[in-house]
């Protein structure tokens, strides 16, 4: 069994979106059934150590909607988001509507996670695009966004070093 | 939350211009007046005092007292705040993403004996 650790990648392709991508070494019917079943979801979408998932309901169908609810045990913090699903075609995408409930963005954003195989390793890429009601404000923020990742191939080295 | 959020807003704005980032590139090295700042970048005083007023009011630049000279100096911890919204989401999808590989392996019972190492079993 080999795990592919180095190949996440987190980055921003265009003004609007976010892409991570990370191979699995399995096949993608389970990948992708690890993605839909919430006895499975809710064993590793938990973000850093200390967070539980004491909701996570999963309505499989075009229209269906899905609910997550994260708690961090040690203060009791909660953190919920759900949508709906709008597209299936197991096992090779999904396309999501996701809406944190504390949101700082307005509007949805659109989740598509897609799920290639090649000779048994799964790649899922996970593009979530932010949409909204004032489309041009959150274009205009997401670009500052790039902007300020670009600035920080340079500056990642100050802040490692504490800024001095 | 708002005033969170209001901040950022600040701080991406201020991010957002080529020479703003260039300046606070030039900060990283240490403090600098702005007769210092203008001479590498080929601007005059009153452009560079502008990009400045965007980067103090954002946070990202202080003025310090030394005698005549005003220095600015560079305040990371403010860049740092920006970035912590893709910091989390990094580390949320990288520390799922591990766990992830350990449902997966359970999953394929033939693969598991295989398995030379996972870190979250500590072996």
């Amino acid at each position: 069994m080999l795990f592919y650790p180095q190949t996440f990648k987190l980055s921003t392709p265009s003004d609007r979106e976010i892409l991570v991508e990370r191979d699995f070494d399995a096949p993608r019917a389970l990948v992708f059934d690890a993605f839909t079943r919430p006895d499975l979801v809710r064993r590793w979408l938990l973000g850093p150590d200390g967070w539980t998932m004491p909701v996570c309901q999963i309505d499989l169908r075009v229209g269906g909607a899905y609910r997550y609810v994260w708690r961090k045990e040690s203060t009791g913090a909660e953190m919920g988001m759900g949508g709906t699903f709008r597209e299936i075609v197991p096992p090779q995408k999904l396309v999501i509507t996701e809406k944190f409930d504390d949101a700082w963005y307005p509007g949805e954003a659109i989740n598509t996670t897609t799920f290639e195989e090649r000779s048994g390793v799964t790649t899922v890429r996970l593009v979530v695009t932010y949409e909204s009601r004032e489309a041009r404000d959150i274009a205009s923020r997401s670009g500052m966004e790039r902007g300020m990742i670009a600035g920080f191939d340079r500056l990642e080295q100050v802040l490692a070093a504490g800024g001095k | 939350m708002a005033m969170e959020s209001a901040r950022l807003d600040a701080t991406f704005a201020a991010l957002a211009d080529p020479t703003r980032r260039a300046i606070l590139a030039r900060l990283a090295t240490g403090a600098a007046t702005v007769n210092e700042l203008a001479e590498p970048f080929d601007m005059t005083q009153p452009a560079v005092s502008k990009h400045l007023k965007v980067l103090e009011s954002a946070g990202l630049v202080t003025t310090d007292r030394d005698g005549q000279r005003r220095p600015r100096r560079l305040q990371p911890a403010r860049l740092a705040e920006a970035n912590a919204w893709l910091e989390q989401y990094r580390e949320f999808w990288e520390s799922s993403f591990r766990r992830l590989d350990d449902v997966l392996v359970e999953l394929q019972p033939r693969k598991s004996p295989r398995q030379p190492r996972s870190r979250r079993r500590g072996h």
